[in-house]
């Protein structure tokens, strides 16, 4: 107890349950081939890659399919061998249609990857981007734009992000258990493509366990820094405060203050990438919730439709349920388990609908989800701003640098939902713009 | 006492001398016929002229860079009288209406979860794009229904937005407010209608809703040289007014709508 | 087709929700009544029946059924029976406990919308229309059953005081020189109203309730801390207008305030900075109203006072954006 008050951490913030022991204790397992995979064009921030294969053509298990379509975009690769049948709109977890590679899969395949042998590590962006790897904690940026320090900048740590601050995932914690020398080294090779000066490693202490292992894996040459166990830890800007106590202002990039982080599963897909030449073609996903009877950990391909996922850990018959892509805390809500299991996916969960206690009273103004706030604003004040529509007040009290994470509805009393209508206040404020 | 009341005259006299002073050397002189032309305008300030309130558009028609008809709201004769009033042209006058691109209310198109939470288009939208199985079509939260200044929009019982084309004055609240841009403002004398947003074809257009456009193409066919185009799965009116109903006749679901007046209508819905 | 429910993130939630807090406050006014009616007799129950009573029907006849549900409304009625002399006509304050609803909450748009704290707004009013039965205290434990003479007078009549049957500790203190016993303030048996009398219940209800994290525990502390503070100063340098800080903390209604009043989320800041300020400053008006002003007793006006500053002062505590300039 005394240990966990003192270890660093940043103001504010909420303290679910974090219900990840489940999930934690099982070794990754790998999730078996289906009959059809659909690759979206977009799984990432930034343009649409284009498809460089046509319908009816036959691709191998880790071909290049889709090409990056301009610096902010990503490669995307075939996650098994089979038939191009279609590139048509087809549904994806963010609820927004997009074109798609759909590919039958050779049910009589080795599935054996293509063969590409070891890439650079010295042009590391290069090699990155052509593995199509995106930052793997959810946001899925392109890896590689956050490899190359922009003209007359300078960098001098890494930060590395192993704090799965999120209730239920354990994907990142497992990877830092299972794999911890290629996580190392991962961050060593972005570490030099930085040309930072320091890596660290944060980690939330109730993953002890990985911390040990990465420290006694590192032999010294990279700090791994125990962090409190707390919501939203692992967002950037609490991590750099956290573990650096550097406080990155509002509307700038971690960048403006030294610092760039990278989360472990990006390190291990970048370690795959140069080490093996295996492009991002499937990612650990972890998939739990109350209504899944054996939480765990799996290797799932990317474009894996969601329901196959589900039904291969024995969820087949989904009524009055709530499947969530990514965390309790900030994942979404999905209507057609249709859409594929993506890059900047990190869980699959499974709540019960009844789980879901609705009844909203009034905001009887407590201040609680003023204390909840990692990013210092008046959530109650904001609500009320964008129900009267009040661009300008809400500008006023800085809507835009709310990133979602979702702590003033956890704390909220009344059951507002606060951090919905801040979405909206935020979608307010970027109409008026244009 | 009697200084104080001493005091509070000499500063009425100070204060009105200032005023006085500053009314003569700092007067504006305004035309006159804005305060008039105002006056006769409606006075309800919902921008349909693109202005940012009557008296903004009073004065830019007392400077003649706009024509009275510009406003939508004002009925025909105030508008010759405003143009009467200034010795000016009155203008073309296009009467428009708000259409929805989207026909696929309750029962009609297929819901692919239940949505709970904001009861508000804006929130749903937010959510996984809204509860339906297509994510370009009406969420039938009304938005659009509190959004009109003039009462001009009421739910169906299909959860539809009925405008009443009397009532509308094209101000463009409800294309503003629905968030998923399925209004457009349309001249009333344009009956040919794509009812329909929905990039999907053939199938996959079907199988989510009854009047749903799956893309056959039957309707630019049908319709004439250069009257639509197909462009992304839809298609495109790119040359307006048409008189025949033609590209109706062929479409398997509705979707090429032949509207007069009232796009919906209030109907007692069989389930 | 399978069902699936679509809402908004997050999908877990902390346990305690608004109806809970409520209960919680509630449950702790049960001792407390117990107490009441130890020192004070059957009274103490009649007179909270009553305004709890009155409360809710008031609120079934200007609100929605359906914020019944929240327990806003009987709270507010409990409290306000809390804060009233024994002596008082049962029928003033069923009508303090209606003025408390009706007007200090439910016309300013029910719960969550009102300025001042309800209960104590129902205790101004009755004090502005009835000071004299407002001011006339009944000795303490004059037998369980008996009733004081006026508490079942028929509205209206019988407006006749008899004189002061006792004297408060604070009344004592200002009106005739006298220092109460320390002691019998802690355990409760001096004259004052119904629930504010037995400090050390009232601190172990606070311990409670800030354990239970039903209210925000900057509130109180800031506020008794002031008190405190003020009163030791004060009372180094001018003795005979103010009281020592012992005797200010355990008297009158402070207490029963800072554990029931000034924890009121809805009439109290919601910035962190704005709690602490409002704490100090009600502190602060404590002890100036009742070492210099008219009355022995100044806690119902600096809290309602402090209500009225309340949203000035949220404005100008808004906090300062993560990342932001100082």
């Amino acid at each position: 107890m005394v240990l966990i008050a003192s270890a660093p951490t940043f103001s504010h913030g909420v303290h679910p349950a974090d219900q990840k022991a489940r999930s934690a204790t099982e070794p990754i397992g790998r999730m078996p081939f289906v009959r059809e995979y659909s690759v979206p064009l977009r799984q990432h921030i930034g343009a649409a890659s284009e498809p460089i294969v046509a319908v009816g053509d036959i691709v191998q298990r880790g071909q290049l399919i889709a090409k990056r379509a301009s610096f902010v975009s990503t490669n995307q690769h075939a996650p098994v061998t089979g038939r191009v049948k279609a590139i048509e709109t087809r549904p994806h977890p963010s609820g927004v249609s997009v074109r798609a590679i759909v590919i039958e899969s050779d049910p009589f395949s080795s599935q054996q990857m293509g063969a590409s042998g070891p890439r650079s590590d010295q042009a590391l962006a290069d090699s990155v981007s052509d593995a199509g790897i995106v930052g793997m904690g959810g946001a899925a940026f392109p890896a590689h734009v956050k490899l190359s320090v922009p003209e007359g900048r300078t960098v001098d740590t890494l930060l590395m992000n192993g704090c799965e601050c999120e209730p239920y995932l354990t994907c990142d914690h497992r990877i830092m258990l299972e794999h911890p020398t290629a996580v190392l080294e991962g961050t060593a090779m972005i570490q030099t493509a930085l040309g930072a000066k320091a890596s660290v490693i944060g980690v939330e202490q109730n993953k002890s366990d990985a911390a040990d292992v990465l420290r006694a894996a590192s032999k010294g040459s990279v700090s791994v820094a125990q962090v409190a166990v707390k919501y939203p830890q692992g967002a950037e800007k609490m991590l750099i405060k956290a573990v650096l106590g550097r406080e990155v202002p509002v509307g700038k990039l971690p960048l403006d203050v030294g610092v760039v982080v990278h989360n472990v599963g990006t390190a291990f897909a970048v370690h795959e990438a140069v080490r093996l030449g295996k492009p991002l073609i499937e990612r650990v996903v972890t998939v739990s919730g109350p209504a899944v009877s054996q939480p765990r950990n799996l290797w799932v391909p990317i474009g894996t439709p969601i329901c196959d996922l589900l039904a291969f850990v024995g969820l087949d018959q989904l009524d009055q349920y709530i499947v969530i892509s990514g965390g309790p805390m900030m994942g979404q809500a999905q209507k057609n388990l249709q859409a594929p299991v993506v890059k900047g996916m990190s869980g699959i969960l499974v709540f019960p609908a009844a789980h879901q206690a609705t009844k909203e009273y009034p905001c009887i103004r407590c201040g609680r989800c003023l204390d909840a706030c990692p990013m210092f604003l008046n959530p109650t004040r904001l609500w009320l701003l964008t129900r009267n529509r009040d661009i300008e007040a809400l500008n006023q009290h800085h809507v835009q640098a709310c990133f979602e994470c979702g702590s003033c509805s956890y704390v909220c009393p009344s059951h507002i939902p606060l951090v919905h209508a801040i979405r909206m206040g935020k979608k307010l404020v970027r109409e008026a713009q244009v | 006492m009697g200084m104080s009341i001493f005091l509070m005259l000499g500063l009425a006299l100070v204060f009105g001398t200032i005023l006085s002073v500053a009314h003569r050397f700092l007067h504006v002189d305004e035309d006159p016929r804005i305060d008039t032309v105002a006056d006769m305008l409606p006075g309800s300030n919902c921008g349909a002229c693109g202005e940012p309130g009557c008296r903004a558009f009073a004065e830019k028609l007392v400077s003649a860079a706009a024509q009275p008809a510009g406003c939508s709201v004002s009925a025909t004769e105030q508008v010759d009288e405003i143009a009467a009033f200034l010795g000016v042209d009155a203008g073309e006058r296009v009467k428009l209406v708000a259409r929805l691109h989207c026909g696929g209310g309750r029962g009609l198109a297929l819901n692919a979860a239940e949505y709970s939470g904001m009861s508000t288009c804006g929130a749903a939208a937010l959510v996984n794009g809204g509860n339906k199985a297509c994510e370009w079509g009406c969420l039938g939260l009304a938005d659009c229904q509190v959004a009109c200044t003039f009462d001009a929009i009421q739910m169906n019982e299909r959860l539809l937005p009925v405008v009443h084309p009397d009532l509308c004055t094209a101000c463009g609240d409800c294309v503003v407010a629905c968030p998923k841009d399925l209004f457009t403002l349309e001249p009333i004398s344009q009956p040919l209608l794509v009812q329909c947003k929905a990039p999907t074809t053939g199938e996959a257009a079907r199988a989510v809703c009854t009047v749903a456009c799956d893309g056959c193409g039957r309707c630019v066919a049908d319709a004439g040289e250069g009257v639509m185009v197909m462009e992304q799965g839809l298609p495109v009116i790119v040359q307006p007014l048409l008189t025949s109903r033609s590209a109706t006749f062929r479409c398997p679901s509705g979707a090429i709508a032949w509207v007069e007046g009232s796009q919906f209508a209030f109907e007692a819905m069989e389930v | 087709m399978s069902k699936l429910l679509l809402v908004s993130s997050p999908f877990v939630r902390d346990e305690r929700n608004t109806p809970q807090l409520m209960r919680d406050v509630i449950g702790s006014l049960v001792p407390i009544l117990i107490m009441s009616m130890w020192v004070f007799g059957v009274i103490a129950l009649l007179m909270v029946a009553v305004t709890g009573a009155t409360a809710v029907v008031t609120e079934r006849l200007v609100t929605s059924k359906r914020s019944l549900h929240d327990g806003s409304a009987l709270l507010t009625g409990l409290l306000l029976g809390f804060v009233l002399p024994p002596g008082l006509p049962l029928w003033m304050g069923a009508l303090g406990s209606a003025f408390a609803v009706g007007l200090g909450k439910a016309a300013f748009g029910g719960l969550g919308a009102n300025i001042f704290n309800p209960a104590l707004l129902g205790r101004a009013f009755l004090q502005a229309a009835f000071p004299e039965a407002m001011t006339t205290w009944v000795a303490p434990q004059m037998g369980f059953w008996q009733l004081p003479e006026r508490s079942l007078a028929w509205p209206l009549m019988g407006s006749h005081v008899d004189g002061i049957s006792a004297a408060t500790p604070l009344g004592g203190f200002k009106f005739q020189g006298l220092t109460t016993d320390l002691s019998e303030m802690v355990v409760g048996t001096t004259a004052g109203s119904l629930g504010e009398t037995a400090t050390w219940l009232l601190v172990l209800c606070g311990l409670w309730l800030a354990l239970r994290k039903a209210f925000d525990w900057r509130l109180p502390v800031s506020t008794l801390f002031s008190v405190a503070l003020l009163s030791w100063v004060l009372h180094a340098t001018v003795p005979e207008r103010c009281a020592d800080p012992m005797t200010m903390l355990g008297s009158g209604g402070l207490m029963f305030a800072a554990v029931f009043m000034v924890t009121d989320p809805v009439t109290t800041p919601v910035t962190a900075k704005g709690m602490w300020l409002f704490g100090f400053g009600t502190g602060v008006l404590v002890v100036l109203i009742r070492s210099f002003g008219g009355l022995p007793e100044g806690v119902m006006y600096a809290v309602l006072l402090m209500n009225a500053v309340t949203p000035w002062i949220n404005r100008f505590t808004q906090p300062r954006v993560f990342g932001g300039l100082a």
